[in-house]
């Protein structure tokens, strides 16, 4: 707990990713400078060069696991952090990094590097949940920066975020969108998808692509089905699941059914 | 003999992770090393055997800073293969998005992650107690350039309404008026900016640097142009490998860039500057005019100037897109598959990015490359620290790793492109 009399202790840590979940707290512009005099901002290297060691009350790790030294640095990440939040689909799910999971990473390291012998990385990109243990998991490619100011507060005043877990699907009819799906026969994963970014693709008349991952309990073979119906072949099917999301075991799963 | 080596591990107010070691031996400067240790993500090697519809989507993962440099070099080069054309609003649209990332890049550059270093402080919310108006100046320019982004692309970080061929859904006239508002304010917002850099402190310090960046007949460059440098250099992005060539350096996760010719080269806002500073807008030259600043700067550490300058430029085009703005009759222009190779580059806010693809008959990804800007500057990001560095070295220890550490941030690296980037050591025995 955090000793009275002191801010809590912030720290944002970053592995394999893009910076970019990272970068949603400085664009919360209203918002940073309010959140800055709430917690003591202890470790954030992309924003200040002024680092606390020690332990801190909240975490927001970013990025997936993709090298030893990272295995090793996200135990002592977990160890000296009383709450540990995962933020994004590469710390959440593996992120697209993780398509290396169905190929061969020293080919992968042929491809893109002359010297291929001095890069050290793993066979795989993998979740922080599958290292640690996490307290709370926040979805996205990127996260929802609302989301993520729900979930500094919650966590600080010590209760559950309020972050639906209901389909894309649902937020399209809170906006009165037409399904894209079914007036324009688009493909869409929103059926399948979890809720957090306001349905933004469906409202920019394209299907979503899955970008917050798997919704709980989805039935992605009746989505399956339809996409089928749609003209999706299997090699489309296999591929429209692994994307940034790809590790996740439902489209995990369901992108292996149609990997012939 | 004495040696001592300055180390800075973990670097600081960058995109990414990456460190710096500079040895210095006998009282001089020997060797500078930038080093990215960033993992490596194979993005042109997970590109393969995807559909070219969802390049743009994927590119824009490797950097949540500059996804839609990613975004503008990908479908370029698709078109270029494809043999499109996009052009009229669609064109026009595409600057306004580039004009929404330049805003929200440089501002995030000059007022979070560059200022501090000229008044000495850890970071902007350091900053903000004593300069609490201009932090406030500089996120709500940042947002200005972000609400650009949302509106035209869904969405801030990692646009969705970005397409090869144009876009999903193109914006009414009536979406635009209220941001020509917004931007009326950040170009006084710029303009304030431009004044408050240039009052800082800059060391008096010069390189002769090969500038590289893209020259257009009568544009500020975003999108397109031809490639050209300070030395001669004038190209089609379909000749920029005959010209550059990356090597791979054990140090580094990322690949160095050369002018195969002539070695070290810049790419960034002061090349851009350096060499189309006849096609800024006539409020933006006359501003830099004004602070100081010639039509050519090769003061790294007044590329903050710079940016400020082309934040005011940025501002200035998108509200002449938006007053020229003609709601087009399609989203998008149709692209079907085939066979080929294309080849594009575009202004990133830290410089020039070349992407090449090869497509199959049905539109697949055969082959990727990317050349991202950070790893183009490597050799001048050394090279300067073995320049500058020398003149400071009685200083103590702290203030010459801060130095090091500014002098890498004057290029706003961006280690999470570049891997495919930084830790300071300093060695002195």
């Amino acid at each position: 707990m955090a000793a009275k009399n002191r801010k809590p202790r912030l720290a944002v840590w970053k592995f394999a990713s893009c910076d970019g979940c990272q970068l949603s707290l400085l664009d919360c512009e209203d918002e940073l400078l309010a959140v800055a005099g709430a917690v003591d901002i202890a470790y954030f290297l992309e924003a200040t060069r002024g680092a606390v060691r020690g332990r801190y009350d909240l975490s927001l790790v970013e990025g997936s696991v993709t090298t030893a030294s990272d295995a090793a640095r996200i135990q002592d990440v977990r160890a000296r952090s009383r709450t540990l939040v995962t933020i994004g689909a590469c710390a959440t799910a593996g992120g697209i990094q993780a398509l290396r999971n169905w190929a061969d990473v020293k080919e992968y390291a042929s491809v893109v590097y002359a010297r291929p012998d001095y890069i050290q990385t793993l066979a795989t990109s993998t979740a922080i949940a599958d290292h640690v243990a996490v307290d709370f998991e926040l979805r996205g490619c990127p996260i929802s920066k609302r989301q993520l100011l729900e979930v500094i507060s919650a966590m600080l005043a010590g209760r559950r975020p309020v972050t639906p877990h209901h389909s894309v699907c649902i937020e399209c009819k809170l906006k009165g969108n037409v399904c894209v799906m079914v007036a324009h026969g688009t493909p869409c994963l929103g059926p399948v998808t979890h809720a957090g970014c306001g349905a933004i693709c469906p409202s920019y008349n394209r299907g979503c692509y899955g970008c917050y991952g798997p919704m709980e309990t989805p039935n992605t073979l009746s989505l399956s089905d339809g996409l089928h119906k749609l003209g999706m072949d299997e090699r489309g099917l296999m591929q429209v699941y692994r994307t940034f999301n790809a590790n996740a075991g439902p489209f995990r799963e369901e992108s292996d059914r149609h990997d012939g | 003999m004495t040696v001592k080596t300055i180390k800075v591990d973990y670097l600081a107010r960058v995109e990414g992770e990456g460190a710096i070691k500079v040895v210095v031996r006998d009282g001089a400067v020997e060797s500078a090393e930038f080093r990215i240790f960033e993992p490596p993500r194979f993005f042109e090697a997970l590109l393969r055997g995807r559909a070219f519809t969802e390049a743009p989507d994927i590119t824009a993962r490797i950097c949540g800073i500059c996804p839609v440099a990613y975004q503008m070099s990908t479908v370029h080069a698709m078109e270029n293969a494809l043999g499109l054309a996009v052009t009229g609003p669609l064109r026009d649209l595409r600057r306004l998005l580039y004009c929404g990332e330049w805003i929200e890049s440089h501002a995030l550059h000059i007022y979070m992650l560059h200022a501090p270093d000229f008044l000495g402080y850890d970071g902007a919310i350091d900053m903000a107690r004593d300069h609490g108006d201009a932090v406030r100046r500089g996120l709500a320019l940042k947002k200005v350039g972000n609400e650009i982004l949302s509106l035209l692309g869904g969405r801030e970080i990692h646009p969705i309404n970005v397409r090869v061929g144009g876009f999903y859904r193109t914006p009414r006239r009536r979406e635009l008026e209220p941001l020509a508002e917004r931007l009326k304010w950040a170009r006084e917002a710029a303009l304030e900016t431009v004044r408050w850099v240039a009052a800082f402190d800059f060391p008096d310090v010069e390189r002769d640097y090969e500038f590289v960046a893209l020259r257009h007949t009568d544009e500020y460059p975003f999108n397109e142009g031809r490639i050209v440098s300070s030395r001669g250099l004038d190209i089609t992005a379909g000749e920029y490998e005959d010209h550059f060539e990356e090597t791979h350096v054990e140090r580094s996760t990322a690949l160095h860039s050369h002018l195969r010719e002539r070695g070290a080269y810049l790419v960034g806002p002061l090349a851009r500057y350096s060499l189309n500073f006849d096609r800024l807008s006539r409020l933006a030259q006359d501003v830099a005019r004004d602070v100081g600043l010639g039509p050519k700067c090769s003061n790294p550490y007044r590329s903050i100037v710079v940016r400020a300058v082309e934040v005011l430029y940025a501002c200035d085009e998108a509200l002449r897109i938006i007053d020229g703005y003609v709601e087009p009759d399609l989203p998008a222009v149709a692209a079907e598959p085939c066979a080929g190779t294309g080849c594009a580059a575009t202004e990133a806010p830290r410089g020039l990015l070349y992407h090449r693809y090869r497509l199959d008959a049905d539109g697949t990804i055969v082959e990727a490359r990317i050349v991202p800007p950070t790893s183009q500057n490597q050799a001048s990001i050394e090279e300067d620290l073995v320049s500058f560095i020398g003149g400071s070295l009685d200083l103590p220890e702290d203030a010459l790793r801060h130095r090091c550490e500014q002098t890498v941030r004057n290029y706003d690296p961006c280690i999470s492109c570049s891997t495919h980037f930084l830790q300071l050591e300093i060695d002195r025995g």
